[in-house]
């Protein structure tokens, strides 16, 4: 058995590295706005349940990697995680305590505020706006943290991370 | 945060730390093709003998039409090669081509590239054109080590000039940001460009080799309060559906 901080460390990773991975699966292209941000819902998820323990330098480096994953400017995924995880850091102790649908709207917001740096990014970088299509990754996000949040508790719960 | 990306955008700094680094990413790219590996193991393998017979059959037919049009090609070259020679003009080289899978897609909307699984070792450099079957689909922007990026001409940030098949007048395709339609830029209202018109690739900018078919004209409005025309084509690469894609080594010197 690994001593136990090291433990979480590598669980959390590993959900890092799930998201990443399901960031970049291949889908249908009339399917890719509907593409949930899977790395800034687990972000969300363990910033929540583990606030005093989140490190925004990692959280960066993390950004970079995606960055350097999908081929977009570094510091796209970077300033928008940065930004949600301050806003989370603010108020996790209201929204620990909110229902999961409520949560779900909560998510909607934060994941509107990543989307809204990306599009930034990506409006300078020579890309044409995209109307509100930006917000579609959000929602599909929304909908689908219940399913993020039930698995991660489980998650967390197997391996005894608190 | 903000000043890095402002380096990344308008500098090219960062470029070769994306290069060492996109090593990295090469991995997370073959695990998620995974499941298209065991679907065309599971197409390969349990597949009936009638059915590879039929294929057998279709692939022949096929073959048989095209080494026909092959045979006329050959005559046709020659005699292209002997009127350049009357006209003095240099020889067309033939190109040569490596062919490469798609191993990703970006997983950005708003981005048009794709992933191949050629990369630097290869002999993949930055600017190479790629095609599939059916024309030209983009260009390399990225190399790394076993992969590199491919910008699709429908991205909205790529540009490329071609000239009409039917009269040989010159445009410049622009990328729109989606998969099927480019349009032209600066076509005035009285250029004699048509429906149905067949553009392929001028070569003016020293990019694309000449003659590849890149699209189609769909749809051109003349509209006499506008400076220009609106002439939207359709790709004929199927940049959606080809997975497996040729390189090509341009003859000419293709140093910048």
């Amino acid at each position: 058995m690994l001593p136990a901080r090291y433990h979480t460390q590598v669980v959390i990773a590993a959900t890092f590295v799930l998201a990443l991975l399901l960031a970049v699966y291949p889908l249908p292209l009339s399917w890719r706005w509907w593409r949930p941000e899977f790395v800034v819902m687990v972000a969300i998820y363990w910033i929540f349940t583990l606030p005093l323990r989140t490190s925004l330098i990692l959280l960066i480096l993390l950004g970079l990697f995606q960055d350097l994953l999908e081929g977009v400017p570094f510091g796209q995924h970077g300033l928008a995680l940065v930004i949600v995880a301050y806003i989370c850091l603010l108020s996790y102790q209201r929204v620990r305590n909110y229902s999961l649908w409520k949560q779900s709207c909560w998510v909607f917001v934060l994941v509107g505020i990543a989307q809204l740096t990306d599009n930034w990014v990506q409006a300078m970088s020579g890309r044409p706006l995209s109307g509100i299509m930006f917000l579609y990754p959000a929602f599909a996000s929304a909908c689908f943290w219940p399913i993020c949040y039930l698995w991660l508790e489980a998650v967390r719960r197997r391996y005894r991370i608190a | 945060m903000i000043a890095l990306i402002f380096i990344s955008i308008y500098t090219n700094w960062l470029t070769p730390v994306r290069q060492q680094l996109s090593v990295l990413a090469v991995p997370f790219y073959q695990l998620t093709d995974i499941p298209h590996r065991l679907d065309v193991w599971r197409q390969n393998t349990f597949v009936s003998r009638r059915e590879l017979a039929l294929e057998n059959e279709t692939l022949k037919t096929e073959l048989l039409i095209h080494q026909r049009k092959l045979q006329q090609m050959a005559a046709l070259a020659a005699e292209n090669v002997r009127l350049r020679q009357l006209m003095n003009a240099t020889d067309i080289l033939q190109d040569s081509v490596l062919v490469a899978e798609l191993i990703g897609v970006s997983p950005n909307p708003l981005s048009h590239t794709v992933v191949i699984n050629r990369g630097a070792n290869e002999g993949v450099f930055e600017g190479q054109p790629l095609l599939d079957a059916f024309g030209l689909m983009g260009q390399v922007i990225e190399v790394s080590e076993h992969s590199s990026r491919v910008l699709l001409i429908s991205d909205a940030t790529h540009a490329l000039p071609v000239q009409v098949n039917r009269n040989g007048v010159r445009a410049i395709a622009e990328g729109t940001g989606d998969l099927n339609r480019l349009r032209l830029r600066h076509v005035s209202n009285t250029t004699d460009i048509r429906e149905g018109d067949l553009l392929v690739s001028s070569g003016l900018g020293k990019r694309f080799p000449v003659g590849y078919p890149v699209a189609e004209v769909e749809s051109v409005v003349r509209d006499p309060g506008q400076a220009f025309a609106t002439v939207i084509a359709r790709p004929m690469a199927r940049l959606d559906r080809s997975r497996h894609v040729l390189l090509v080594f341009d003859s000419r010197d293709n140093t910048p």
